[in-house]
């Protein structure tokens, strides 16, 4: 099983696109010294191309697990999950004289939501995923009541600091937390090459729970490792920009339509590929070449959002 | 062999499959039958260690299977369940090829091909091929899941009503296919029939279970009796032998 003809000119064509939204990124409109734009564009191209890898990535092991097209981490309430543990963690890391590290703050911060999220997955689903419905309806609740408790806990915690944080409840790329860089750079490789790795075991999950234990995929193991991989993701797009509901969907969905096949070598390639275009060429197009002052990421939200319930519909008339 | 030891199974406070120790011998086709709910599938699924055992223990030619590793196991044992659908664009021929994996890691070689082709040959899939598995009916489908589990080429085949949804004819193709495999490729296959004419016709030995427990188990001659069957689905049932074959009776009786 390989790509068809039509399949592989899509893919060289989203590839192409988002080369040239990397170069567009770095060099349209260039005023000022080389050595400036370079280090202020160049950091803020790093972090957007994490956050496309991050969420489109997370996404798509995601939707491999759960058998749906329609669910995101984000959806599931991961992202806000994220958020919730910054919170409460920064009274106390603070206590622990750790607040002038950001690095350590954050990696602390990833273990106890990847741990976190694990253990209210496995309480609320066992050993598989069952009932896809049920799984929106116990997300969406989840969201929730995670954002609830965030904003709760930041009232009390620190009235002034609630007001920075609630002005990151949906993500910004003119605000990026630039400190954590580097360690989401290497936690943002590690996790893509182990899902690399574990691409072919990715294509048997696929096929559904029993049929992959009838051919000897460690169902259990696989899918705990692959819960932490899109926590780890998720927290670090997350700690970067803020949280992002509708953008994985978006670009694991035009992943699947650009390549035709459920084979994750190929998905896996076009979802960055989709991600970097949508985010790094969507930015370069609405802010720099159209100069418009149009909000970029809710425009990106809004039209996730549109093809999540054209998608949702389509399920249901399924 | 296939052993199993004191096998239960408890969903919170009901007991699905009681104290059941039973041994499947090397070769030939065991059918497992007995009314609704009367744990067949429990029991074949923890035979195959797709659900866990609450108690007792199973073993595979003397590996147990709770212990072994999974791929290890899936060289050996090939179990298919019920409801095989998927939303995945996926071919016949790579359906198939997934069968391969136990032994190729996903990698197929020159002889995970000849397995395929085979397997597509066998189940009569050639032509379907290169079709999508949702541009097929019912039958076809779950003959093309069939191809996959023989392309894992075990030696033990487990299959969880395997003529669900088929109709006639290619519910005898399925036993025939199945008693060719038993009898031409030494395989141990292990089905759950609801059709007991079928595991009268086409067993060598049945396993008849009721209430989650083993009520009775031997030859078809030995099974098919009219007051054994009367017992064990609480109905009338008359066993007449037509052209050298126990068919059971239970239409309209009376």
């Amino acid at each position: 099983m390989g790509l068809t003809t039509a399949a592989r000119w899509r893919v060289l064509l989203t590839g192409v696109l988002a080369l040239l939204s990397m170069i567009g990124f770095m060099t349209w409109n260039v005023q000022s010294d080389w050595a400036f734009i370079v280090e202020y564009r160049g950091s803020r191209l790093l972090a957007m191309l994490l956050v496309a890898v991050a969420m489109g990535v997370s996404t798509l092991v995601f939707q491999t697990l759960t058998h749906s097209r329609i669910l995101t981490p984000s959806l599931m309430g991961f992202d806000v999950l994220y958020v919730l543990v910054h919170a409460l963690g920064l009274a106390f890391w603070a206590r622990l004289g750790l607040d002038s590290m950001p690095s350590v703050i954050f990696i602390l911060d990833v273990l106890l939501m990847a741990g976190i999220a694990l253990v209210l997955f496995r309480l609320l689903f066992g050993d598989s995923v069952r009932g896809l419905h049920l799984l929106i309806l116990l997300g969406m609740m989840g969201g929730l009541l995670f954002r609830e408790l965030t904003e709760l806990a930041l009232r009390v915690l620190d009235p002034t600091e609630f007001s920075i944080q609630s002005g990151r409840s949906i993500a910004s790329f003119s605000r990026i937390n630039l400190p954590l860089l580097w360690v989401g750079l290497v936690l943002t490789v590690a996790c893509v090459a182990l899902v690399f790795a574990l691409r072919r075991r990715l294509d048997v999950l696929n096929l559904g729970r029993d049929v992959a234990i009838n051919l000897g995929v460690p169902y259990r193991r696989t899918v705990t490792l692959l819960l932490v991989v899109a926590s780890v993701l998720v927290s670090v797009s997350t700690a970067l920009v803020g949280p992002m509901l509708f953008f994985g969907l978006l670009a694991t969905n035009l992943a699947y339509w650009i390549v035709g096949t459920h084979q994750h070598r190929w998905t896996l390639l076009a979802t960055v590929l989709v991600a970097v275009v949508c985010l790094v060429g969507g930015q370069l197009l609405i802010e720099q070449i159209l100069q418009s002052r149009l909000p970029f990421v809710m425009l990106l939200e809004l039209c996730g959002g549109v093809l999540f319930i054209l998608l949702l519909l389509r399920g249901v008339r399924e | 062999m296939i052993e199993a030891k004191t096998l239960s199974k408890r969903y919170n406070d009901r007991l699905v499959v009681q104290d059941v120790s039973l041994q499947i011998p090397r070769g030939g086709v065991t059918a497992i039958i007995g009314p609704n709910g009367a744990g067949k599938s429990t029991l074949l699924s923890m035979i195959s260690r797709l659900t866990p055992m609450s108690a007792g223990s199973v073993e595979i030619d003397g590996m147990d299977v709770t212990r072994t590793s999974g791929s290890e196991l899936a060289k050996r044992l090939s179990i298919l369940r019920q409801h095989n659908q998927t939303s995945l664009r996926l071919s016949v021929r790579d359906l198939v090829a997934f069968g391969r994996f136990p032994h190729s890691g996903g990698r197929l070689n020159a002889e995970d091909q000849r397995h395929i082709d085979e397997a597509l040959d066998y189940l009569s899939l050639n032509e379907f091929q290169h079709r999508h598995l949702d541009e097929l009916s019912g039958g076809q489908r779950q003959r093309a899941y069939v191809a996959m589990v023989m392309c894992q080429d075990t030696d033990y085949v487990l299959l969880d009503e395997p003529l669900n949804n088929i109709d006639m004819r290619f519910a005898v193709d399925m036993m025939q296919l199945l008693r060719r495999a038993a009898d031409e490729k030494g395989k141990t296959v292990v089905v759950v029939l609801h059709d007991i004419n079928f595991a009268s016709c086409y067993s060598d030995h049945i396993i008849a279970m009721r209430g989650g427990r083993l009520a009775w188990q031997g030859t078809p001659d030995e099974v098919m009796r009219d007051e054994i069957l009367s017992e064990l689905y609480a109905i009338p049932m008359q066993v007449h032998e037509l052209n050298g074959q126990r068919i059971c009776m239970y239409f309209r009786m009376g």
